[in-house]
């Protein structure tokens, strides 16, 4: 009963007229975001939380708003993966496997139909499960001291480094570079200022948005200068849409066994998105019997459907540890954790009591985007798909543009503009290298209250260090960490992930 | 060979992270773990990873050509060029500059560039000064009064 008056309460503030435009303005940006090639969901939300600040926005619309542009996002990065081959957003990635075959045998129409309902169903069944998760979660939460969350926090850096990058050595280089950029500024128990050079910017610390918009959209524009557009492949056109309803029930299992990888993918702090769609695609592979398999690749429905619900079924999912926990599972949900610390929320077991408004608002929300969703990118998906027809040449400067009045809006000085422009040729490079950016983004939200909670730990221990690992709570968090950083060493032999490169998820 | 040099730089980074953190005061009244411990912990760990990087490192990216630096050093000088003239000459002189110059990196084609530039420049601020009520200045600040 208790999950029917909240969703009342979520309902009544989802429905006012300003909220629920604000979801329908962020479902249109998002899917136009997704669908645009090189802009996914982390850069798409990274590039308008700044704005979405000077808009002077309650902490409930700017989530509501920005948790509709992840969701549209994560819709229409499929619509690039179909027509161009190119995914429009890293987790699409496995969408273009069968998606790019079937549209070249004139039926984008019905790849695009049968994938806005995959992801339709993959993202409101998850919203169902964050509804029914993350209350129960967030109980268990209370449970956490100080020496857990210490030990969550690792298993965060862990499984994201473990399985975000090919090098584990370059993962730790990441998150390493991303909790040491969090010590800049003063420090919270003893008030001395560490690492600012004497600078009085640096004294408030690295403003995080700062660091998330260079790294994630300042660089996309240098690596897009490298490749002057080189990606730009030659498109499907799409004459005609129908609705595909043979293959929508063939592939019905199909979609929900994709649901369910997606969303426990989701729910593991640092796996996020693509390796939803990953194991989704793959788990659908594998279950194909002989001569079925050998379609999987040219264009078979399974292998649209699996990976779309997935990879929108692990968006919900990953919600579901930011809010309980404080803990991002993917890029974009780092970049929502950003917005809410700057909204002066925290994240974990009190928001669930204390500001049941925002987290029902959001649900409620989550549900109603899902809809609309639905319909801009089922019946007018010919509308978005020709946003791909934008040139770079217009796009990429725009989006620069974007990036530099959002951050100076936030405090009108250059100074935070050019660390954004160091950010970002920063980024490059480590792109460039393969150093994953996502951990780094991670490190400099985290660092701060992964260091309170060791040293609260080493406060309630009196400096005794096996204290974290002194319940079974910690303990199985170790276990999980060490895991999930050693596990992909082992597994790379045997399964080779083509979304290696980029890490943003 | 890349990842040798990257590794290497970790390695002197760690150091004078330790370096930065070993020099902190240590205040009297502090916790028993102090200001220093998880920046030191901090420079061990990504010491170690360099030193890893130095041993064992991957393939060589593919790292672009001479000319493409040029461009995008170029593209960086754009916006540093870009942040300084933000806030003295307004928005819409720098940001047609900046996108027309940036435009033209990407595709060059002067004519199409330009015209890219002053178009950009006048939507967006139609959009952020009207759609969104952004502070932003059109001109420079002595040209309005």
């Amino acid at each position: 009963m208790d999950l029917l008056t909240n969703l009342a309460l979520g309902f009544s503030i989802a429905l006012t007229p300003t909220t629920l435009m604000l979801a329908i303005i962020g479902c249109i940006l998002g899917t136009m975001i997704g669908a645009l090639p090189g802009l996914g969901p982390s850069n798409g939300v990274a590039i308008l939380i700044p704005l979405s600040f000077s808009l002077g926005l309650d902490a409930t619309q700017a989530l509501v708003l920005m948790t509709s542009v992840y969701y549209g996002a994560m819709y229409g990065g499929r619509i690039s993966s179909i027509l161009l081959n190119i995914p429009g957003d890293e987790p699409a990635m496995m969408t273009t496997l069968d998606g790019y075959p079937m549209a070249k045998q004139g039926r984008a129409g019905d790849a695009l139909v049968l994938s806005g309902v995959a992801s339709f169903v993959g993202a409101l069944l998850a919203t169902i499960g964050l509804m029914l998760l993350a209350p129960i979660l967030a109980r268990v939460a209370f449970l956490f001291g100080p020496a857990e969350y210490f030990a969550l926090y690792l298993l965060a850096f862990c499984t994201l480094g473990g399985i975000g990058s090919n090098n584990q050595a370059k993962a730790v280089i990441a998150v390493c570079l991303g909790l040491g950029l969090s010590m800049v500024g003063v420090d919270s128990s003893t008030g001395l200022t560490r690492f600012t050079g004497g600078s009085l910017h640096l004294f408030d610390g690295i403003d995080f948005l700062v660091a998330i918009v260079g790294l994630f959209a300042v660089s996309e524009v240098f690596i897009f200068i490298e490749s002057r557009g080189k990606d730009s492949a030659i498109g499907v056109t799409l004459d005609r849409i129908t609705v595909p309803i043979k293959e929508i029930i063939f592939t019905r299992w199909a979609m929900l066994r994709g649901t369910a990888v997606g969303f426990t993918a989701g729910l593991l702090p640092g796996a996020g998105a693509s390796l939803g769609s990953f194991l989704a695609y793959m788990l659908e592979k594998s279950l194909a019997k002989g001569k079925d398999k050998q379609n999987f690749g040219k264009g078979d429905a399974r292998g649209i459907a699996a990976p779309e619900s997935g990879n929108n079924a692990a968006a919900g999912g990953a919600l579901v540890p930011m809010l309980t926990l404080g803990v991002p599972g993917s890029g974009t949900t780092a970049v929502l954790l950003a917005l809410l610390l700057t909204l002066n929320i925290t994240p974990g077991p009190l928001l669930f009591t204390e500001r049941p408004d925002v987290v029902w608002g959001l649900i409620a929300s989550l549900l109603i985007a899902n809809l609309v969703l639905l319909v801009l990118n089922v019946p007018l998906v010919r509308v978005f798909s020709r946003i791909l027809q934008v040139p770079a040449a217009i796009l990429l400067p725009g989006v620069t543009m974007i990036s530099f009045v959002g951050i100076f809006s936030l405090s009108g000085s250059h100074f935070d503009l050019l660390l954004m422009i160091a950010f970002g040729v920063v980024g490059y490079i480590l792109r460039k290298l393969s150093i994953p950016t996502v951990p780094v983004i991670l490190g400099i939200l985290l660092g701060g209250h992964m260091e309170v909670s060791l040293r609260r730990a080493m406060v309630l221990s009196d400096g005794d260090w096996t204290y974290l690992f002194a319940s079974s709570i910690s303990i199985g968090l170790w276990i999980a960490a060490f895991a999930g950083f050693i596990a992909p060493l082992f597994l790379r032999h045997f399964i080779r992930t083509p979304f290696r490169d980029r890490g943003i998820g | 060979m890349s990842d040798r040099i990257i590794g290497l730089i970790v390695v002197v980074l760690a150091l004078a992270f330790f370096a930065g953190a070993s020099q902190l005061d240590e205040p009297f009244f502090a916790d028993p773990l102090g200001p220093k411990a998880f920046p030191i912990l901090i420079s061990t760990v990504s010491a170690v990873a360099g030193i890893m990087l130095v041993l064992r490192p991957d393939a060589e990216p593919a790292w672009a050509g001479l000319s493409t630096f040029v461009r995008l050093f170029i593209a960086a000088l754009i916006l540093v060029f870009y942040a300084y003239t933000l806030k003295p000459l307004g928005f819409l002189l720098p940001t047609a500059l900046a996108a027309g110059a940036l435009s033209y990196q990407i595709s060059p084609r002067a004519i199409s560039a330009g015209i890219i530039g002053i178009s950009l420049s006048v939507v967006l601020f139609i959009v952020f000064k009207f759609a969104l009520g952004l502070g932003l200045l059109a001109l420079p600040r002595w040209l309005l009064q």
